[in-house]
């Protein structure tokens, strides 16, 4: 189906979700609790069958956290993006997405590291690449007096 | 009065003094006839014997020296690279240097070891090095010990190794070096069994457990040419069990540096270390030269039969240096494996014996046996 | 919403826990492998990694986009020019500006050049790595004529920053064609000792057929891309589907194979680099003529937005995901790395198998630890 069918049946799937035509790819925007159940029916309805998990991202917007989802269909090679964003920078917690996605585990410890976000019902919520001692580094508010040098 | 000993044992030569390098046994008489006239019979004896323990350390010296220099040119050469070439003209002293550096080295003493059997272990692999060197045929009148089961003292003596591998690696008190020693004693026990077989083939076609009298007899020929297709195939086999025996070449899983650490002998620093790694070489080279004795005729030269004329030419090559030329033919082909050949996992390797190798073992012995009763041999 | 958070158990009370440590010579930099094993048999597999973490994502949010071009190269160092141009891509199809022919063509034989030379210095690794370390010196042999031709060209052997936004940094070395047709020729004569010492070597075949098998719904599901996941049927190659610098004038054919075991993903990457020969063969007599760079404003700045640009790199899809709010800088700046994704599968296929192959499944996905760590 072309784009704008893509972007009605989605609409159809969640009608209060947000549905804009970018310019590269549609963008679905959804509440934080009601991404999961989004993604899974993303996932296992036959006419999207977003099969693979391309990229999930992190950033850092002053009243939450916003994490966005890259998702492809190996079957029919159609391509969106899907944003929630968390209710606050205290706090931030999201619904994982690994039971629909394997790939998520690594990528939503990435973002619980760097970022601070918590994900429910990760199999394995650790810090990936730093220690606990650490912030959280790709924070916009992060200091750091020693390594890092603002002009 | 040593001196004065020697030269007159060597002026009582009835031939011209070159005649030596054919036939030692002419110059060691004369020399034991020289020591029982000037001294009561058991000083001679233990002076003989203390002389002979004194060749026999600096030979293994020379020739682990030598082995180390070589392996690193010849793997260096299969590598498209020159190896050592700094030390001394084409970097002949490099080994010397390697051995005084682990002589300076410090002997790091393991907390919670066994510090006696942890000592013991290079000992052991060394000293029954030395026991099997002194049952092998150098040249005519060069064997130090002449038994009638000699070929059998020396499968017997050779399987004690593997207790200074298990002593090494249980007295290091570490979790890598135990799972190295466990791995590399399974797989030198499975070998045991196709060398041993391999060389009763031998002893079959032979009639005799004698090393002497087995060099002899291929005066005509060489086993591996007398037995053909049984010969040739226990050989095959012996060189692959042999590898194996010695932990090198495609089975050296035990100590392999890119997995886990360096097995059995992790824990051993400076000479003790030098000594495994000695222990290693000598170990090839009494392989090596085993094959040499049984399948290549020793230092037998090449005979054809009974041509006379080339057989003449051939025996003008003294015999030390055919057994020397053979022995280092064979050391050869095995560094060739050990430079080409990915590893195997140890259950392969246990699988490559205990399925395939025994078998084709068994099968073969009993062809060997029927060959020598119905005479189908040269 | 509120916390959930799973209490975290690794492994069980009676298994054997080791540690590959940083420094081990074959885990191909610095990755920590916490083993458990029951006997010889591997039950769990956990990756620490952040030894190498130099906060490459948080650095590019105070650089501007030719600065980020640099860090670009030492995150996936073997596959230097392919992750220069992802950057490059990004931007110039941000901005629309149309890039001349010359330009696609030579980024197009500058990534398959990368591709070539990454896959041999993979041969040489993984021979060593499985005892037969005469592959190593054979490998790096043939490799060495490939880096001689980038450093005539751009001055640096691995670390090229050839590409910038706009073309590339200066023009190719007048020998450039000659060195590069001579070397495939001679390499070409050369390719069949590869398969000659590994591939149809009994033990090798031993060591890797059936070890480490990843199913084609278990790679989508984790994302594995690349030749590993291409050896499991998933057909994931960027440049066959979604056409970038001068490949859609190429014929080529994508490495698909369907076992997904250890030796099909050693096969996919030699095959891949009897591919990658073909596309060159095909471009380099017919470079056309142009300038090598389009005039760019001095400060690039993208408009406001999102952006996400796809390249294929040596191990698989590099992702570059660029969120702009009109200044110089990026706010976030994105990579998706290969490396990264293709770890997260290693606990996954080395269930039940030895410690030994441990080793032969870890080469075989092929990591490059800094584009793990980025």
């Amino acid at each position: 189906m072309d784009r704008t069918q893509l972007g009605e049946f989605i609409k159809s799937l969640k009608p209060d979700a947000t549905v804009i035509e970018g310019k590269q790819f549609i963008e679905v925007t959804v509440a934080d609790t009601e991404l999961h159940s989004l993604a899974k029916k993303l996932r296992e309805s036959e006419e999207t069958w977003f099969d693979f998990l391309v990229c999930l991202t992190g950033v850092d917007h002053s009243n939450g956290f916003e994490v966005v989802y890259h998702l492809r269909s190996t079957r029919y090679g159609h391509m969106i993006v899907l944003k929630t964003r968390t209710s606050g920078r205290e706090k931030p917690v999201l619904n994982s997405v690994c039971d629909i996605w394997a790939t998520a585990e690594f990528h939503e410890r990435e973002v619980y590291d760097l970022l601070g976000v918590k994900f429910n019902n990760h199999p394995d919520l650790r810090r990936l690449f730093l220690d606990s001692s650490w912030g959280f580094p790709l924070r916009k508010d992060y200091v750091d007096d020693v390594n890092i040098v603002t002009k | 009065m040593l001196f004065t000993t020697v030269s007159n044992a060597l002026s009582t030569l009835s031939e011209p003094w070159w005649k030596v390098f054919y036939d030692f046994s002419s110059l060691t008489k004369s020399i034991d006839e020289g020591l029982r006239n000037s001294m009561p019979s058991f000083w001679a004896v233990t002076l003989e014997m203390l002389i002979i323990g004194v060749l026999f350390l600096l030979f293994y010296a020379a020739i682990g020296l030598f082995l180390v220099y070589w392996e690193r040119k010849v793997c260096a050469f299969i590598q498209n690279r020159l190896g050592p070439n700094r030390i001394g003209p084409y970097g002949v002293f490099q080994t010397i240097a390697d051995l005084v550096k682990l002589l300076f080295k410090e002997l790091i003493p393991i907390k919670n070891a066994d510090s006696f059997l942890f000592n013991l272990a290079p000992y052991i692999v060394i000293i029954v090095n030395f026991m099997v060197l002194g049952a092998i045929p150098f040249a005519k009148g060069l064997h130090a010990i002449d038994f009638n089961i000699g070929i059998f003292y020396v499968i017997a003596v050779s399987s004690m190794s593997v207790v200074g591998v298990l002593l090494a690696g249980w007295s290091s008190n570490s979790k890598y070096s135990l799972i190295g020693a466990m791995r590399s004693g399974a797989q030198i026990v499975s070998y045991e069994l196709s060398i041993g077989l391999s060389i009763i083939t031998i002893v079959i076609l032979a009639g005799s457990m004698q090393l002497s009298e087995i060099v002899e007899s291929q005066r005509t020929g060489w086993f591996i040419f007398k037995g053909h297709i049984p010969a040739l195939i226990a050989f095959v086999i012996y060189i692959i069990a042999g590898t194996a025996e010695t932990n090198r070449g495609p089975f050296d899983m035990a100590e392999a540096e890119s997995e886990l650490t360096a097995g059995y002998h992790t824990e051993y620093s400076g000479i003790k270390f030098a000594f495994f790694y000695l222990a290693e070489y000598i170990n090839m080279f009494i392989v090596a030269s085993i094959a040499s004795t049984l399948f290549l005729g020793g230092w037998m030269p090449f005979h054809v039969g009974n041509w006379e004329g080339f057989n003449h030419i051939m025996d003008f090559i003294p015999p030390f240096f055919w057994f020397l030329g053979k022995t280092f033919f064979v050391i050869y082909l095995i560094m060739l494996f050990k430079w080409t050949f990915p590893r195997l996992r140890i259950d392969q390797l246990l699988t490559l014996e205990w399925k395939y190798l025994l078998p084709i073992n068994l099968v073969n012995v009993l062809i060997m046996a029927f060959i020598v009763l119905m005479g189908w041999h040269f | 919403m509120e916390e959930i958070i799973k209490e975290v158990v690794v492994g069980e009370q009676e298994d054997y826990v080791i540690n590959m440590g940083p420094q081990h010579p074959s885990t191909h930099g610095v990755l920590r492998l916490v083993v458990s094993l029951r006997g010889e048999i591997v039950k769990n597999v956990q990756p620490h990694i952040g030894y190498i973490h130099r906060g490459i994502e948080k650095m590019c949010e105070s650089l501007t986009y030719p600065q980020i071009i640099h860090l670009t190269d030492r995150m996936d160092y073997l596959s230097a020019s392919i992750n220069n141009e992802a950057v490059c891509l990004a931007v110039e199809n941000a901005l629309e500006i149309d890039i001349p022919d010359r330009i696609k063509v030579i980024r197009t034989i500058m990534a398959e050049l990368t591709r070539i030379q990454s896959h041999q210095l993979f041969w040489a690794s993984y021979g060593m790595d499985l005892g037969g370390q005469t592959c190593y010196f054979y490998g790096l042999r043939d490799r060495e004529k490939v880096l001689d031709i980038f450093e005539e060209t751009t001055g640096g052997r691995m670390i090229v920053s050839y590409n910038c936004p706009g073309g590339l940094m200066y023009d190719i070395h007048p020998n450039f064609q000659k060195r590069v047709k001579e070397f495939i020729k001679y390499f070409r004569s050369v390719l069949w000792e590869y398969d000659a010492i590994l591939t149809g070597n009994v033990i090798f075949r031993e060591r890797t057929i059936g070890i480490g098998k990843l199913s084609l719904e278990d790679a989508i599901s984790y994302g594995v891309t690349g030749p590993s996941g291409r050896a499991s049927g998933f057909s994931c190659d960027i440049r066959k589907h979604e056409p970038y610098s001068a490949y859609d004038r190429v014929k080529f054919n994508e490495v698909l194979y369907k076992e997904g075991d250890t030796y099909h993903r050693y096969l996919a990457r030699v095959e891949e680099m009897r591919e990658s020969m073909n596309i060159i063969e095909q471009l380099i007599d017919n470079i056309p003529e142009g300038p090598y760079a389009v005039k760019m404003k001095p400060v690039i700045k993208l408009p406001e937005g999102e952006y996400f640009q796809k390249v294929e790199t040596v191990r698989g899809e590099l992702d570059v995901f660029i969120v702009s709010d009109g200044n110089k800088n990026p706010y976030r700046l994105k990579f998706r790395s290969p490396n990264f994704v293709n770890l997260g599968v290693l606990n996954h296929i080395s269930k039940d198998f030895k410690i030994a192959d441990l080793i032969a499944i870890a080469g075989s996905l092929d990591f490059v630890i800094p584009d793990i760590d980025r």
